[in-house]
């Protein structure tokens, strides 16, 4: 799992540039399933047929994670960006990025302010270390996409890096599919695209789809760093069911489902109610005329930073979850 | 082409008031297609068939514009009003605006500068603080001119200016509807769909049933755009420069472009020798939003005119620019079959 967590975390991918992380899921999954596709969008959607009159079940961990994109080349060679995604000042100054051709940057400021507070993103910008406009528009141009530089630690069974959300998520996914035997459901694993964006792959997904009930994989916040914004998750206790968030409250049936499989096998896991923030199960729920849906997270500290931290031990016990819920019969 | 887009930046046309804009298009598409008709939201889907191929391409822009609705009349006969769609309240004391079905004409008014407290100077102005005035003596009188309810529209008319640029309402997103009718005058392999959509401004909504409803395998969006390239501004808010070509958008709020599809795009620009521009900001959004994200996904692109002023009286855009986007989309009609 370790392995798998830090090749797809390593791997570039902003919102609307998921393709590298497609391929790389595609590589590890695709002798597990039964049909295997890219829709319009650019989700990767991986069938794996159901043995019996199962449910027809969405699964969804999206492959993006934040970035900057580049809207203008000044006459020095600084890139001037946007954000794709939420993308704070602070946890973005003085950082390092990198484009998908590798070159690396560093994001600073105008420095001629009286308050940190006035530093906006239009203040900001990236260096990338040449010093004309010609020599950078050789390495960059307009709409091109930078992530924060991957870098992947390991702590006291902690996993460190940027694009832990949804990495995790999708590492999660990819280890069910491997561990998964005969169930009954019809299972489609979408690995999707823009989620923070505006949740959209898995809206188009869902859609097409057509699920019974949708079920998606993210990470989410925690409280339990010094004086945090208060908040019953912790790293280490277990994945977290959640209850709601800001774009989704959990089907009670779902949630049920989640609650009485992780008991019934002995599984850790917690509750998890998000005050602000949303996940793919936001766009699924509301497909159509309605799909039940709710979400596993994977509690994770700094989330939109480089630096996201998530414990080993709540993913294993999340793979385990999920598996179990998978193979259930499900009376719904 | 200035005089077609004289008439249609003219005609009034503010969210969910689409009627006069909606029956000029009409008219004017109707010699040029195969079956013109009204969706339920009220979008003008402009029906081409193809020559050969039963792919469906969508082109999209929304006929109507920002403005404003009445509230409520006082007793001394000035009118209240919201705003339809996102106007800076700051541009609007003093401008001239026609009101409902009888264009009755009104002006934007505010409490003189002499009159305010300092603590209001400092402030901008809010919407609340304003009123129409249409020369009534008092609520009997204007109930006879307008009911609450009733639209207004900014009353500006369309000239011709300076270098080959024009001044009017309405250019976002009418210069969209005037490429849109220009392109239908050819016959194309596919199924064309040329939709002019209504409630763009209050929430991409005409877009959204449209782009259920047609299903297009591809669709391009033509807009009128931000440019922001004037003193005070530091370049790289510019967004886009006059002049400089049509507007290629990546990306915006509401939608990503189809990679694909943008690269055609610069690829006809390119071998066409037609000037073009990225677009330097990802602020905003518009019809693409939705029509991407209908039923199971659409592949979208978005070409812009840039428009300064935008959502003003008085926005203004290069006939160059509106010239090169007609070319733009022209050059991919021709070949985006094979995408």
């Amino acid at each position: 799992m370790r392995e798998l967590v830090k090749k797809l975390t390593s791997i570039y991918g902003p919102a609307g540039n998921e393709e590298l992380v497609s391929q790389a899921i595609r590589e590890e999954i695709e002798s597990y399933v039964d049909e295997i596709e890219v829709d319009v969008m650019g989700n990767l959607i991986a069938h794996k047929k159901g043995s019996g009159n199962g449910k027809r079940i969405m699964l969804a961990a999206h492959m993006d994670q934040i970035g900057f994109m580049v809207t203008h080349i000044d006459d020095k060679g600084f890139l001037r960006f946007s954000n794709l995604g939420g993308i704070s000042v602070a946890n973005s100054i003085n950082r390092r990025v990198i484009f998908e051709s590798g070159l690396a940057g560093v994001i600073g400021y105008e420095t001629e302010i009286d308050s940190w507070k006035d530093i906006t993103l239009s203040k900001m910008y990236i260096d990338i270390g040449v010093s004309s406009k010609e020599e950078a528009e050789k390495l960059v141009k307009i709409g091109d996409v930078a992530v924060y530089h991957p870098l992947f630690s390991e702590s006291n069974g902690k996993y460190i890096s940027g694009a832990m959300d949804d990495r995790a998520g999708c590492a999660l996914l990819v280890q069910t599919i491997k561990n998964i035997g005969s169930t009954p459901n019809d299972l489609y694993f979408v690995f999707t695209v823009q989620e923070e964006l505006g949740l959209r792959g898995a809206r188009t997904a869902a859609y097409a789809l057509e699920p019974d009930i949708g079920i998606a994989v993210d990470v989410t916040a925690t409280g339990d760093t010094p004086k945090c914004r208060p908040m019953a998750v912790s790293l280490g206790k277990g994945p977290a069911i959640k209850i709601k968030d800001a774009s989704v409250l959990a089907h009670p049936l779902v949630k049920e489902l989640m609650i009485s499989t992780a008991e019934k096998h002995n599984i850790p896991y917690q509750l998890e109610i998000l005050e602000y923030g949303g996940t793919d199960s936001g766009a699924i729920h509301l497909s159509r005329g309605g799909v039940p849906s709710g979400v596993l997270s994977i509690p994770c500290r700094y989330i939109h930073s480089d630096s996201e931290t998530i414990d080993a031990s709540d993913l294993d016990n999340g793979v385990k979850l999920l598996t179990k819920i998978l193979e259930e019969d499900i009376n719904i | 082409m200035f005089d077609l887009l004289k008439k249609l930046a003219e005609a009034r046309g503010v969210s969910g008031n689409e009627d006069e804009v909606r029956q000029l298009i009409i008219e004017v598409v109707t010699p040029l297609v195969d079956e013109v008709t009204v969706d339920r939201m009220g979008s003008v889907i402009a029906y081409k068939k193809g020559t050969r191929s039963n792919k469906k391409v969508m082109l999209c822009a929304h006929m109507d514009e920002v403005g404003f609705i009445i509230t409520r009349i006082d007793d001394n006969g000035m009118l209240k009003f919201a705003t339809v769609g996102s106007i800076d309240p700051r541009i609007l004391p003093s401008k001239k605006v026609r009101i409902g079905d009888k264009a009755i004409p009104g002006v934007l008014g505010i409490k003189a500068i002499h009159l305010q407290e300092p603590a209001e100077r400092e402030r901008a102005v809010k919407v609340d603080q304003m009123y129409i005035d249409i020369g009534a003596k008092n609520k009997e009188e204007a109930e006879k001119l307008v009911k609450p309810g009733d639209y207004a529209v900014f009353d500006s008319e369309c000239i011709y200016f300076g270098d080959n640029k024009v001044k009017s309402k309405a250019l976002d997103d009418r210069v969209g509807c005037l490429t849109l009718i220009e392109v239908l005058k050819d016959r194309y392999p596919f199924d064309l769909y040329a939709c002019f959509t209504v409630q763009e401004e209050v929430g991409l909504r005409g877009a959204k049933v449209a782009g259920y409803s047609i299903q297009p395998d591809m669709a391009l969006v033509v807009e009128g755009t931000t440019c922001s390239d004037v003193p005070g501004v530091d370049p790289h808010k510019y967004s886009t420069r006059m002049g400089e070509g049509p507007a290629i958008s990546i990306a915006d709020l509401a939608s990503y472009s189809n990679k694909k599809l943008v690269s055609f795009l610069i690829q006809c620009a390119k071998n066409a020798k037609i000037p073009f521009q990225i677009k330097e900001s990802i602020s905003g959004g518009n019809d693409a939003g939705e029509i991407q994200r209908a039923r199971g996904g659409t592949m979208t692109a978005v070409v812009s005119v840039p428009c300064r002023y935008i959502h003003s009286p008085s926005s203004v855009a290069d006939l160059n620019d509106i010239d090169n986007t007609i070319k733009l989309v022209q050059e991919f009609l021709k070949g985006c079959e094979a995408l």
